[in-house]
């Protein structure tokens, strides 16, 4: 089978342009090559609004490249697929419905009967600690718990691959730090490939294979590390090894002077 | 000076039930005088009316007075209107401002889900909507009484048209407000289109559609009365319509008063139905 032997995702030469509404071409993304192996999971780090969320949406399906190829499985992406979970930066869960339902929600979509899905999302909720809430809207629980919802509500899917735009960055250090583990622990059960997107290099090396550094906008790849802190990690441990502090500030040396050309930039549109 | 009030020791223990309690009292104090004050008002201003028309300081023949409106429910409660009975009247018109509402909205909410879905229809029919939205509507009344005659048809028509653009409005608004998010994360779980627009677009929209539902039920009513005030065998607007031919102002007065409790028991209901619906709201911004 040729799928198994194609990475799981790959980028190649991809760009994307947006018209802006004032009638100008804004490039967010230019000539973008990214490989993403079964199974790994690769952080991506970039300045802010450099485009990083844009690389998600093109391997979504969500937005097509203006340029170049994306490759899902060895197939070239067209539309939504069924193998990817997406984990927003801001609250998409439904506010009208129950916690249970808005996990049942996916397999709901894909055709799954009513009793089989809501066994599943059971299974889902009691694995993010949620099992007592399920009859709950999201209105009613914390940032933490509706995000425990949108783990679950993604996961629930079964997604090959998993992607995660600044998942956790609405979120208080303390819950991110918890939350960062209890994604750690779920992945580590499904094999699924995962993208992670953050601006937050301290994240990104605890959780990631593979970090990913992009340039300021229009993003492409600067550099690419491996990230050889053995697994399974605990976030709040692995960032006191030295090994760990090493790996920081070899990265930082890298997006360091991205994020300055960034800051330059956004004066030089303040002045 | 500010240390020392920080500091000083709160008699927390006796002090806290008490203030509590005291606070209960003067809330419920506050509700009290408020509708007491209510009533007073309605009071001074019915009475002023009254005096003012037995003292023919203005006239009681065009202004009538508060009596003689009640003696005028009353009679047409106990002995009937000239049309037959006045339940039947409220009947007729409830019946056909309904009509109107129900067949209205769902043309509104329709319409307005679908231009706010379809890019294309939007930009199409856009430049219409607005002319005809433009067009005070209450004037098709008398053509649909030519059109459909003196039945409850034409009044339901009228209603229909005075609804219709108030609903679509806020449906195609709701539509095109949906949190982008939200329906980018249906799509990635998996949703059709159709299934966006069922459980992602509507859902999201019927906080806007139910703001237009309040406004609309006047309207459904406003319709229907034109329509039988303007041409009818039966209902509220003829009655109004009858009574202000035999300068019967009390007549028209009484016709208001019926419509008001008419309008107010519909829109108790339309609250009632949206405080069911609205259950997934927090409760700070749903009211």
């Amino acid at each position: 089978m040729s799928a198994d032997r194609s990475p799981a995702i790959e980028l190649r030469g991809a760009s994307k342009t947006f018209r802006t509404p004032s009638g100008g071409l804004h490039t967010a993304v230019r000539g973008l090559d990214l490989t993403v192996g079964h199974g790994e999971f690769v952080a991506v780090v970039g300045p802010t609004g450099c485009g990083k969320s844009t690389t998600l949406s093109l391997v979504s399906g969500l937005e097509e490249p203006t340029e170049g190829e994306v490759l899902v499985a060895g197939e070239p992406v067209a539309g939504v697929g069924n193998k990817v979970g997406f984990v927003f930066q801001q609250d998409a869960t439904f506010p009208w419905r129950t916690v249970l339902s808005n996990v049942m929600a996916g397999p709901r979509f894909r055709g799954v009967p009513k009793a089989e899905a809501k066994e599943k999302a059971r299974e889902w909720l009691a694995r993010v600690g949620l099992a007592a809430f399920e009859d709950r809207y999201p209105h009613q629980l914390s940032g933490g718990q509706r995000k425990r919802v949108a783990l679950a509500a993604t996961f629930v899917n079964d997604p090959e691959i998993l992607l995660m735009d600044e998942p956790f960055s609405a979120l208080d250090v303390q819950t991110r730090a918890l939350m960062s583990d209890e994604l750690l622990e779920l992945w580590e059960g499904t094999g699924a490939s995962v993208v992670f997107v953050t601006h937050d290099l301290e994240e990104s090396i605890a959780l990631a294979d593979k970090v990913v550094v992009m340039t300021a906008g229009p993003a492409t790849v600067k550099q690419v590390f491996d990230i050889d802190l053995p697994r399974p990690r605990k976030v709040e441990s692995v960032r006191l090894e030295p090994r760990f502090i090493e790996i920081y500030r070899e990265i930082w040396e890298s997006l360091g002077e991205e994020v300055r050309i960034t800051r330059e930039r956004g004066a030089a549109h303040v002045a | 000076m500010s240390p020392e009030v920080i500091s000083a020791p709160a008699p927390a223990g006796t002090s806290k039930p008490d203030r509590a309690h005291s606070r209960a009292r003067a809330a419920r104090r506050r509700r009290a005088v408020v509708l007491l004050a209510r009533v007073l008002l309605l009071v001074a201003v019915l009475g002023l009316w009254e005096w003012l028309s037995r003292a023919e300081a203005i006239d009681p023949f065009n202004f009538s007075m508060p009596s003689k409106i009640w003696d005028q429910i009353s009679t047409w409660i106990t002995h009937g209107t000239a049309l037959g009975s006045l339940g039947e009247q409220i009947w007729v018109t409830l019946h056909e401002a309904l009509l109107g509402w129900v067949i209205g909205v769902m043309a509104g909410v329709i319409f307005g889900i679908a231009l706010g879905r379809i890019g294309f229809l939007a930009d199409v029919l856009g430049p219409y909507t607005k002319v005809l939205n433009s067009i005070p509507r209450i004037v098709l009344a008398p053509i649909f009484v030519i059109w459909f005659g003196l039945g409850p048809s034409s009044k339901v028509a009228s209603a229909v048209v005075l609804v219709f653009f108030p609903v679509f409005f806020n449906a195609f608004q709701g539509a095109r407000e949906v949190d982008r998010n939200l329906v980018a994360n249906a799509r990635v779980l998996g949703a059709s289109n159709r299934r966006v627009t069922l459980q992602v677009v509507i859902p999201s929209a019927t906080s806007w559609i139910f703001t237009s539902l309040h406004v609309s039920f006047g309207f459904a009513l406003i319709g229907a009365i034109v329509g039988e005030y303007i041409g009818a065998t039966k209902g509220i607007g003829l009655l109004v319509a009858q009574s202000q031919g035999t300068f019967n102002a009390a007549g028209v007065y009484a016709a208001m008063v019926i419509l008001a409790v008419v309008a107010l028991v519909a829109e108790g209901l339309l609250t009632f139905a949206e405080r069911r619906i609205f259950r997934w709201k927090p409760s700070d911004s749903g009211h």
